[in-house]
């Protein structure tokens, strides 16, 4: 007697309270009935062309490839979308669908607070209450953020439980939600969570790969060797991604965040260290202990600093379409200033993660092989905390 | 027979949780004494779990000192076994989806049912997921626990066709924690699940006073009260026994429509 719904393999379900069961269904049944309506879909087009300024650039990064002295490399400019990230995406679809159904409120996470900004942002657009929860810990690495959310008109909410950061945001956000469902949509940032939230934002981003298929294909005529991207959560990885799933001769590889190394405690490497569970409604891949304790996971970025993954990247993983592989905070900060100096691209720490194995991994391959990066988010966010790291006094 | 059923006979049940462990497993062990001497029909022991979403600060605080000072599940199943040579009351386990799934199902419930735990409430297992456990619970005698919230509303018919032991009927929206007021449409909410299905209703979240416990007790089968519990073991720490059972005393009398005997 079991409706399993929202499978990638054994992976992902509705591993949540009661109290929300209704307002999940309520979501799903909304969402399959907008995704193919014209209208909807005229609305979304409209608001990511006109707003977002889709569609991004594919930009051919000539002198980080002359540099490397391999495979050609591409870089998918996400960053270059209105707020900074490829979270504008979800984000638009999610509010539309939330004004379909009537609420006049919208709550999400944050964890760097690009997906806080792209919420407020669109709640600002469209005339919505927003409220923003991001881990105390958060509010400290990304304060510029926080008062960028504030100026456009939302309230945030410093998340002082557990360890302060994006897990315990998210549970803030869903502890928030049961208190008020009616009149409130949760706007879940990334790929993961109950379904139907990881098979709908997958879906509002998968215009990433998309584009990116189509760009290649005007430029060079033939498919990229690798598609790589940065994987918390894993929204703009799988945006990515998922226009390549079925061309078995394009590599897809997710960066994780390694913090101090995958050898250190101090990591968030979901895949290299994780184990299977079930959590924030899912069940996936999960920093953990012996006895299903959640680990306080660590990086040095605050949008990959998370114990988990979405369930369709463990399924990916699983049946080896996709790699994903730990990039540690060391490698990180270190392609973040390669490409601010090589390219004149200051990247999201992010971001950087994606950069950094591409770095090692182009020399390696021919000067005909073909690498799409997939810059998902502007640095400006992160230039204070990587002068931080760096011991730079800028007098923020 | 059934510990779980003999615990609705006859009576309203009063149903009291503790977080195990907290602040630490002797503590635990005599409080599931105490309110046994108390009068409580059924106790829940909560597992302390990393991100308890569907709780309130006073039951995630609880859950923070107990796994700082060590508490592991290994630790409750000892503890449960030798509390059960003592007591016979009901003793349910609390604890969300994911300790369970990795210690290993079956090996969970299998120790369950070795220590005398007679049944498990796990809130971030919905009706539609509840087959993750309900086959393993079925073969080790373990009774698993169904919820309806006020927002299940038609959902109600087929979780509690399917209901067994009791139906743990959240009053209210939102995560536990005291409430000064309960959510009114509890009654209706228990009629729709009495016109589908025998099984008894119990109420939680928010109950803390003698009052609001007769009064949920008068609409319904059970009262379960938790937050009000662990905010005197909050309060009291290792010395909690006492203002434990007095508290659990003032329950039961109020549930029994008896005079509240209060200085």
């Amino acid at each position: 007697m079991n409706i399993r719904r929202g499978r990638f393999g054994e992976y992902g379900g509705q591993y949540i309270p009661e109290t929300l069961m209704n307002a999940v269904d309520e979501l799903e049944q909304a969402y399959l009935r907008y995704r193919d309506d014209s209208g909807f879909k005229n609305e979304l087009t409209n608001l990511l062309n006109n707003y977002a300024g889709r569609p991004s650039l594919l930009y051919f990064a000539e002198k980080m490839t002359h540099d490397l002295g391999g495979a050609k490399i591409y870089l998918k400019r996400e960053d270059l979308n209105h707020t900074g990230s490829h979270k504008i995406n979800n984000v638009l679809g999610q509010i539309l669908l939330a004004k379909k159904m009537g609420k006049t409120r919208v709550i999400a996470e944050t964890g760097a607070g690009q997906h806080g900004v792209a919420t407020a942002t669109a709640a600002a657009l469209t005339g919505l209450e927003c409220e923003i929860f991001m881990g105390k810990e958060d509010t400290e690495r990304q304060a510029l953020n926080v008062f960028r959310m504030e100026l456009l008109g939302a309230t945030v909410h410093p998340v002082t439980s557990g360890t302060m950061t994006l897990k315990d945001a998210v549970n803030e956000t869903m502890r928030e939600w049961t208190k008020r469902i009616h009149d409130t949509h949760y706007v879940l940032g990334s790929v993961m969570g109950p379904h139907p939230f990881p098979m709908m934002v997958r879906d509002f981003q998968k215009i990433i790969g998309k584009e990116i298929k189509e760009q290649i294909m005007l430029a060079e005529g033939r498919l990229p060797n690798a598609v790589i991207a940065c994987v918390g959560g894993g929204s703009n990885a799988i945006g990515a991604f998922y226009e390549f799933l079925d061309d078995p001769s394009v590599r897809l590889i997710g960066c994780e965040a390694a913090g101090l190394g995958v050898d250190n405690p101090k990591n968030a490497a979901t895949m290299a260290n994780g184990a299977v569970g079930i959590f924030h409604g899912m069940k996936s891949y999960f920093c953990q202990d012996e006895y299903g304790q959640i680990a306080p996971v660590y990086s040095i970025s605050a949008g990959l600093d998370y114990p988990g993954i979405g369930p369709e990247h463990a399924y990916l993983s699983d049946i080896s379409r996709a790699e994903y592989v730990p990039v540690s905070d060391n490698e990180a900060v270190e392609a973040f200033e390669y490409l601010s100096r090589t390219e004149g691209i200051i990247p999201a720490i992010e971001s950087a993660h994606a950069i950094s194995y591409a770095k090692k991994t182009a020399p390696a391959m021919a000067r005909d092989q073909i690498i799409v990066i997939n810059l998902s988010g502007r640095g400006d966010k992160d230039v204070a905390a990587i002068a931080r790291y760096k011991g730079v006094n800028i007098n923020e | 027979m059934n510990r779980i059923k003999k615990a609705f006979e006859n009576k309203k049940a009063f149903i009291a949780f503790i977080t195990g462990g907290d602040p630490d497993i002797e503590t635990t062990e005599k409080l599931v004494i105490a309110l046994t001497e108390a009068g409580a029909d059924i106790i829940e022991i909560g597992i302390p779990f990393s991100d308890p979403i569907a709780e309130g600060a006073v039951i995630q605080e609880a859950s923070e000192r107990s796994l700082a000072n060590g508490c592991t599940v290994d630790k409750l199943f000892e503890m449960v076994k030798r509390v059960r040579e003592k007591v016979d009351t009901p003793l349910l386990f609390m604890t969300y989806i994911n300790p369970v799934f990795v210690y290993g199902k079956e090996q969970f419930m299998k120790k369950c049912a070795d220590c005398g735990i007679d049944g498990i409430i796990v809130p971030d297992l919905p009706f539609e997921e509840s087959d993750e456990l309900s086959y393993i619970c079925e073969q080790h005698g373990i009774t698993q626990i169904s919820m309806i919230a006020p927002t299940s509303e038609e959902r109600i018919k087929m979780i509690a066709e399917n209901a067994g032991g009791f139906l743990y009927c959240v009053s209210s929206l939102g995560v536990t924690g005291v409430r000064s007021e309960i959510n009114t449409g509890v009654s209706e909410m228990i009629q729709k699940v009495k016109a589908v299905s025998s099984v008894p209703c119990a109420v939680g979240f928010g109950i803390s006073t003698p009052e609001q416990a007769r009064d949920m007790a008068a609409v319904s089968d059970g009262v379960i009260i938790g937050s009000a519990i662990v905010r005197l073991a909050a309060e009291y720490g290792r010395d909690c026994e006492g203002p434990v059972k007095k508290y659990a005393r003032e329950i039961k009398y109020a549930m029994e429509n008896k005079n509240l005997c209060r200085k």
